[in-house]
């Protein structure tokens, strides 16, 4: 498997919750969350096993056009393995 | 929005009464006296306002939260509130139909404890046959593709069987293997000197939980829960007095954790008196060991009480006799030297069988 055939999914004991006091985002699995900012919400919301990660990474670079590409690759890579630590990734290739 | 005192989960001690009667419960001793428990409306009610507090995990518990026969409304109330809902039950009385039915109505996760790898031992721990019922219960729980954490409360007897613990695990598919070292406190207390491990004990199975957790990343979470009795400084017990947790246990008081009421002189309300957010931000109880200013010395001045806020209080009131100082096990505390001895003493009487002392009660010892 390499970065760019890799399809990243989440694990389907994660939820994905709006949070009303902050106006995030939690990602919720048992008996633990994690807070998210904007763009882990986005790349969250991107893990569904259709995209592979060159293709999420342009997707938030459209979406994300005042961030540099380099700093959202870092993001990805850093956020999917905050993820993958966890066990709450899936990787569909 | 300040989020520095909000609760995130709400932890539902459904009742007191439990098929089995492990001598590390940490139910509170004097459990024969618990007889009322609060009904389903009340408990909608709390799940209700404890959302509105900022809650978004519900742990059900107990004793034996299947005991309760409501436990479908209130998993139904839960998932209408978008609660992620953790099961936390010793797997006795399950059946499938049950656990499907369950699961059909919001239920997100299940955790199960078990006592040993071997049946005979882990029935003697359980102080009930249930081992079998145990693996079916877990592997009912994987065959309908709930996460599944298998928990093991490790103490003297067991730990030697890591391996074994692991193994079962991964048999079964746990998502997640929690190895809790005894918490020394309620039962586990008393019987402190039967389970406390010897320091190699503790050593060989941090080394082997740790090789497992590199080993299964990604496919199974494996967490060691080291013992503060060997721990230079304490654990941070529920992230913070009234900061993170609610507990509210099966009569309904609502308590920053489950032993918080057997600190003589504080003062917790009751969910039938009062609204939720209320006690949460208002009572007494609550707010006793909130913040910096209650902090003794040393730790006033110790960098590590944003980490740990001084210890645990239950601890620090069981064993020193005074909740307002620094955590024994904390090797800097003044009362440091109790934990040192019953780490001697644990030393010392390896290889000597003790007599677990059961916990008693009604619904616990005559099921
Ligand atoms: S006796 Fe055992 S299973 Fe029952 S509540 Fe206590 S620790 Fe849990
Ligand atoms: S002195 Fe207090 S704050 Fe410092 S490590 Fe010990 S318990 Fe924690």
């Amino acid at each position: 498997m390499t970065l760019t055939t890799v399809r990243p999914r989440l694990s389907p004991k994660v939820r994905l919750r709006f949070d009303r006091r902050t106006g995030r985002h939690l990602l919720l699995y048992p008996e633990r969350g994690l807070e998210l900012n904007n763009t882990a919400t986005a790349i969250a919301r991107l893990c569904t096993g259709e995209w592979t990660i060159d293709e999420m990474l342009n997707h938030l670079a459209r979406a994300y056009d005042d961030v540099s590409p380099n700093e959202i690759r870092r993001e990805v890579c850093e956020f999917l393995d905050v993820l993958a630590d966890r066990g709450l990734l899936q990787a569909m290739s | 929005m300040n989020n520095e005192h909000r609760p995130y989960t709400l932890i539902a001690e459904l009742t007191y009464r439990c098929p089995l009667r492990c001598p590390y419960c940490s139910n509170p001793w004097d459990l024969a006296e618990h007889g009322n428990e609060i009904d389903t409306d009340t408990w909608l009610r709390v799940f209700h306002e404890a959302e509105e507090l900022g809650v978004v995990q519900l742990n059900l518990t107990g004793g034996e939260p299947l005991l309760r026969d409501d436990l479908e409304l209130l998993i139904e109330g839960a998932g209408k509130l978008d609660l992620y809902t953790n099961l936390i039950t010793s797997g006795i009385p399950l059946t499938f139909e049950r656990l499907s039915r369950l699961h059909t109505l919001g239920l997100d996760s299940v955790q199960v404890s078990i006592q040993s790898t071997r049946s005979s031992v882990s029935d003697r721990i359980a102080g009930a046959p249930s081992f079998n019922r145990k693996l079916d219960a877990m592997q009912w729980v994987t065959a309908l593709g709930i996460p599944l954490t298998m928990n093991v409360v490790l103490h003297r007897e067991n730990i030697s069987e890591i391996e074994e613990i692991i193994a079962l695990a991964e048999r079964v598919s746990a998502d997640r293997l929690e190895l809790a070292n005894t918490q020394y406190l309620g039962w586990a207390l008393k019987n402190r000197a039967a389970l406390l491990p010897t320091r190699e004990q503790i050593e060989r199975a941090r080394t082997v939980a740790a090789e497992a957790k590199m080993r299964l990343r990604g496919k199974m979470e494996v967490l060691f829960i080291t013992p503060d009795y060997y721990s230079e400084y304490p654990k941070s017990c529920m992230e913070g007095w009234g900061r993170r947790f609610i507990v509210v246990n099966p009569e309904g008081l609502a308590l920053p954790c489950h032993l918080a009421h057997t600190i003589s002189g504080l003062r917790f309300e009751h969910v039938t008196q009062r609204r939720l957010a209320d006690i949460w931000h208002h009572s007494a109880g609550f707010n006793r060991f909130r913040g910096d200013d209650w902090l003794p010395d040393p730790c006033r001045t110790c960098e590590r009480r944003a980490i740990d806020f001084g210890g645990c209080r239950c601890q620090t009131f069981h064993v020193m006799g005074d909740a307002d100082m620094t955590d024994p096990a904390c090797s800097l505390a003044p009362g440091h030297h109790h934990i040192e001895s019953a780490r001697t003493q644990a030393g010392r009487t390896t290889g000597i069988p003790v007599l677990f002392e059961y916990r008693t009660g009604r619904g616990c010892s005559s099921r």
